[in-house]
């Protein structure tokens, strides 16, 4: 990584909830500046390139080129644990529910898997719900250090009234929610008006106030992985902490060509700014083997300093079960059963 | 480490692959392997180590094969040979079929063997170089089925050798074996001296598989068994892949012999950055590209050319690439360098690095202890001038020059002695479209780099060989016309008589054509043409070695010929059809007179010699190129450009025709030609040349001298800037035009002394089409969303 980057001086802030007791594993961490934004630099967003089909190949090899095995992989799933936003965002959610997946949220893994792994504790990194149930799941989860996060601005589509969308990021962020999920408008990608989509995350940025924004993309709607740079360049222009694949509603979400994209935007902000966005790929990761590939690529584009919490979570619902298996296959040397492992 | 440990870390920790199998095989031999000519293994004899490169640790104990092993494998080919060409094609394509699923069936083993032999990763013996060897054997599975029916009047060369380079010891294998098995040819084959073990297994197994016995025999040892085989008078074609220097000397020592020769050569390829490409994807190319088989390929994007407003940020993001890869243990599944094959390479490749003048970075990743092993180098600020810019390192070193136009970019990228292949980044089609065409290269990738199929040809131009692996244009490497020329006697010009009549009239000398004007001789010096009758016909200019210079620097510069379109080349030859026609009387009289043949028979050449226009003519347009089939959302273009420059020696024994039946074709596929006309008959070349005046032929396309073949030959033959060079002469020059074109490695088309019967059908048809052209391949893949 070149060293002579603009780096800003990181807070001193301890993760969310402290690393003391409780914590266990999650180590302090030390939270760089947030992203400010910068002005929207046009020249910048229009050189941004892609080239599909050599990102499908970069993409194609990538899980033949890294693999962890044994020790390393274990270890590796159970930092994949603590980087999944678990999430429910379906129109049958209830308090119940959402109690219920908080409670997987503080305890992830089964003790005694830990205990045979030589690890303490570990939660995941969030919690991702709709705005009406994050008095629940804040109140579910108090004391335990995780966030929660609440899908805003009109989720899934964004097409409610502008007004509207501002105001429900207020909401969610009054309710307690300390992450907020944006949406944005894709028509504003699909026409290239970039102006009005950084004009409308700016906004949405002053909205979260304290909050942090991660902006969802929906990567399967914007046409090519070019829009997608530009999109990922925006965002962060405006202000976004994190940018985000998908909304998990879209036909195609998470993929590893969009997400080499998004990393490399990343990359390509940090180096020109000094600044960290996070990244958050969500919808379809289901499996621990396809968790191994993203965080190799993270590793491989943006180094081990983006695998934390902070700069990088998974969004996803089912993930945690298949890595829950794996584990217990780690410890055991048997394959594992769904029903052995506490559901969320 | 423990596991809290790692959770901190986040390293990616070991990964090995279980040699166990390849280790058994290698038992199983006792660790010491014999030839494996007819159908089983020799017993082992005077040895020599395989090394595993990776760790120094003796691998096997190889034998090296003595004149009577090379002499009992070429009898083995020889015995075999009749056979497997007669058997049905069907019969071909189901053992090349059963080649193809036994590797498959044995994928892991030759991947693990190969990896523990040449030290490359195992991921890349893995993912790309046994599935190639795979499709390689299916693809031409499909030929051999495919031959009765598509390769009419064609036939086997016969008995191949074939000798193959360490860095893809079983791809390199596949590529040479499968081509020249689905022909009908049989093999005797050298394996580099630092990897012959897959080549053994491959072997071994193909004989259980049912290969018949000597289509396939394995010889091993150094260089001086190479040796043995290029000089085998009993092999009929050598094929070769390797550096250019030994590609050269096996260049000098088939010639003359009548052995059909291709050779893959090395390269240094140039990989264009355009401001508009995606610049991480072509920071990703490059290390497909310079750090794929530790840049021990000979297609290698080699020499970085990126345009100057983007190269700095390029430049940083490269380096920072290079931080991330891995290098170690080739077995490891998570390495992206392994080991260099062997300890002289690493020496050289430390030596070439060491004489740098420019900037060098090596990222800060750790070496293994023991092996060879060689960090990824970037040197920056060079020039074109430096050594490293025009020389072939073969290890992992990319260095780097930049540019500020297309076309200055094309002018870098072919100012190199090779011409293997090349890649170009560009977002822009227009662009990127433009530039491929304009390089001299085999091969080129757009918006990609070495990417490989059997459907594909492979090879190159200049001094990085000639001829073609895979696809059609790969079949004709092992196939010849099927035709038994009688041989060609020699003719004389006709002496002068003894006592010669004074000649009345105007004095009317023609001169040599260069560059669209009628010169004199540099010499000065003119010779008589006379007539079978004791007439004196005319006086004939005779060329010497500085009008061969002038004749290729007028050819050279009519460059824009290779532009001109197919369209326009056909109305210029059907022009100089008509204009001909328009005189047939004329140049009948002359062919007449100066041959003594009946009026009947010069006629009959005339009108030959205007049909023979009008079928070129017919062709210029219509030399379609193809696109491949390659398993790939993109497209592999296909492309039949011209040679360059060529040079021709005219058949004596058809003044007007032969000359014409060797232009026609040149120049309808955008060639330029130096042609030396019939050295017994010039004075048609003479006529004809006013013809040419006359029909519109951009000056310098077709140049004309006259004088002693055997003279100018080695001339024509050793000029640095002819591509190709042909003879149909009666004079004995095959012999030192192929030595001759070994100074850069032109392509030679000779007749050995053989005669052609140039009113018939061997006197045009698919055999000059693909003389007069190289066969480029471009690769476009595509996609957007």
């Amino acid at each position: 990584m070149a060293t002579e980057l603009p780096g800003r001086q990181a807070t001193g802030a301890a993760t969310d909830g402290g690393a003391g007791d409780g914590a266990g594993a999650r180590l302090p961490q030390l939270h760089d500046a947030r992203n400010p934004g910068t002005d929207l630099d046009l020249d910048w967003v229009m050189s941004a390139q892609a080239n599909t089909s050599a990102i499908e190949r970069r993409a194609a090899t990538l899980p033949a080129r890294r693999t962890v095995k044994k020790a390393h992989q274990a270890a590796w799933l159970l930092k994949a644990v603590t980087l999944i936003d678990l999430t429910t965002l379906s129109g049958d959610d209830t308090p119940g529910r959402v109690r219920r997946l908080c409670a997987k949220a503080r305890r992830p893994v089964r003790d005694d898997l830990l205990e045979a792994l030589g690890m303490g504790p570990v939660t995941v990194g969030a919690v991702c719900v709709y705005h009406e149930m994050v008095p629940v799941a804040v109140e579910a989860l108090a004391g335990s250090g995780i966030p929660v996060a609440a899908v805003s601005t009109g989720f899934p589509a964004g097409l409610s009234p502008f007004r509207l969308r501002v105001a429900e990021i207020g909401e969610s962020v009054a309710a307690g929610a300390r992450e907020i999920d944006i949406v944005i408008s894709r028509r504003h990608v699909l026409t290239g008006n970039w102006r009005a989509l950084y004009d409308e995350l700016r906004e949405f940025r002053a909205a979260c106030g304290e909050a942090h924004m991660k902006a969802i993309l929906a990567t399967g709607e914007l046409g090519s992985l070019r829009n997608v740079a530009r999109a990922s360049l925006v965002a962060m222009m405006a202000g976004a902490d994190f940018i985000k694949t998908s909304t998990g509603k879209e036909a195609v979400n998470a993929t590893l060509p969009v997400s080499l994209v998004m990393l490399r935007a990343i990359r390509d902000y940090f180096e020109r700014t000094g600044y960290r966005v996070g990244y958050k790929p969500a919808g379809g990761i289901s499996k621990a083997k396809d968790a191994l590939n993203y965080l190799a690529l993270l590793r491989e584009e943006l180094g081990r300093r983006w695998m934390e919490p902070d700069l990088f979570r998974f969004g996803a619902s089912s993930l945690l079960g298949d890595i829950e298996r794996q584990l217990e296959h780690h410890v055991t040397g048997r394959y594992s059963a769904a029903w052995r492992h506490p559901m969320g | 480490m423990n596991l809290r440990e790692i959770f901190e870390s986040m390293e990616y920790g070991p990964a090995a692959e279980d040699d166990g199998p390849a280790r058994a095989w290698l038992a199983r031999h006792g660790g010491r392997f014999g030839h494996f000519i007819a159908g089983r293994f020799t017993e082992p004899g005077a040895a020599f180590a395989s090394r595993n490169p990776a760790t120094g640790e003796v691998l096997a104990e190889l034998t090296q094969a003595s004149e009577a092993d090379v002499e009992a494998a070429v009898a083995a080919a020889r015995a075999a040979q009749g056979r497997w060409a007669r058997a049905s094609g069907h019969e071909r394509a189901r053992h090349l079929y059963a080649l193809a699923r036994m590797v498959q069936k044995n994928a892991r083993l030759f991947a693990v063997l190969e990896t523990l032999d040449n030290g490359k990763p195992i991921r890349e013996s893995r993912d790309i170089d046994v599935p190639l060897v795979a499709r390689h054997f299916y693809y031409h599975a499909g030929m051999a089925q495919l031959a009765e029916a598509e390769f009419g009047g064609l036939e086997p060369v016969g008995v191949c050798g074939q000798i193959i380079p360490w860095n893809f010891p079983l791809l390199m294998l596949a590529w040479k074996v499968a081509p020249a098995l689905a022909a009908g040819c049989t093999v005797v084959l050298k394996p580099a001296e630092y990897t012959s073990l897959s080549a053994l297994l491959f072997a071994e197994l193909a004989a259980e598989v049912g290969l018949p016995m000597g289509v396939l025999n394995i010889v091993t040892g150094d260089g001086a068994v190479g040796e043995m085989i290029v000089a085998h008078p009993d092999i009929d074609k050598i094929a070769f892949t390797g550096s250019t220097e030994v590609g050269r000397k096996i260049r000098q020592a088939t010639a003359g012999s009548g052995k059909a020769l291709t050779l893959e050569l090395g390269g240094k390829s140039p990989y264009i950055v355009f401001d508009d490409a995606d610049l991480d994807s072509a920071v990703e190319g490059l290390v497909d590209a310079i750090w794929f088989n530790q840049g021990q390929v000979c297609c290698a994007g080699s020499r970085l050319i990126v345009q100057e407003g983007v190269a700095e940020r390029f430049h940083d993001k490269l380096r920072r690439r290079m931080g991330e890869l891995r290098l170690g243990n080739p077995l490891d599944k998570c390495i992206d360098i392994g080991a260099i094959v062997d300890p002289v390479q690493l020496q050289r490749i430390e030596r070439m690095v060491a004489g740098s003048a420019g900037e060098v970075f090596q990222p800060e990743i750790s070496l293994p202890e023991g092996g060879c092993f060689f960090r990824p180098t970037l040197i920056t600020g060079l020039e074109p001038a430096d050594p490293l810019m025009q020389e072939e390192i073969f290890g992992p070193v990319l260095v780097s020059t930049t540019f500020r136009t297309p076309a200055e970019a094309v002018e870098l990228a072919n100012n190199s002695r090779y011409g293997l292949a090349a890649s170009i980044w560009s977002e822009n089609v227009n662009l990127a479209l433009d530039v491929a065409p304009k390089l001299a290269a085999g091969v080129v990738w757009v918006n990609a780099t070495n990417l490989f199929d059997a459907a594909a040809g492979f090879g190159g131009v200049r001094e990085s060989g000639f001829g073609r692996e895979g696809g059609w244009e790969g079949m004709h490497a092992y196939l010849k016309p099927a035709r038994r020329a009688r041989a060609l006697a020699p003719l004389r010009p006709v002496p002068a008589p003894e006592s010669p009549k004074p000649e009345e009239g105007i004095d009317r000398t023609p001169k040599l054509y260069i560059g669209g004007r009628q010169l004199r001789p540099d010499g000065g010096y003119s010779r008589e043409v006379w007539s079978p009758r004791g007439r004196l016909l005319s006086m004939v200019p005779v060329a010497n070695r500085k009008d061969v210079r002038n004749a290729v620097e007028a050819a050279a510069a009519a460059a824009g010929w290779a532009r001109a379109t197919g369209h326009l080349r056909a109305q210029i030859i059907y022009y100089i059809a008509e204009n001909l026609a328009e005189r047939t009387g004329e140049f009948a009289a002359r062919i007449a007179a100066m041959t003594g043949a009946s009026r009947a028979k010069a006629e009959a050449e005339v009108a030959r010699a205007v049909e023979r226009l009008f079928t070129w003519a017919a062709w210029a347009d219509k030399h379609d190129g193809g696109v491949r089939g390659v398993p790939l959302r993109g497209v592999a273009l296909a492309m039949n450009e011209p040679v360059g420059v060529i040079g021709a020696f005219c058949p004596d024994e058809a003044p007007l025709l032969g000359l014409v039946s060797v232009m026609a074709p040149a120049i309808a596929m955008g060639n330029r030609v130096v042609l030396v006309a019939s050295e017994a008959y010039p004075l048609s070349a003479a006529d004809l040349y006013q013809v040419l005046d006359t029909s519109d032929l951009p000056g310098g396309v077709v140049n004309i001298l006259m004088g002693s073949h055997a003279e100018l030959a080695p001339h024509l033959a050793g000029h640095l800037g002819v591509d190709a060079v042909w003879s149909f002469s009666s004079s004995d020059i095959s012999g030192v035009i192929e030595r001759e074109a070994a100074g850069n490695l032109k392509r030679t088309w000779v007749n050995h002394g053989r005669a052609r019967d140039w009113m018939g059908p061997e006197g045009e048809g698919r055999e000059f089409l693909r003389a007069a052209t190289e066969v480029k391949t471009v690769w476009v893949p595509y996609g957007e969303g």
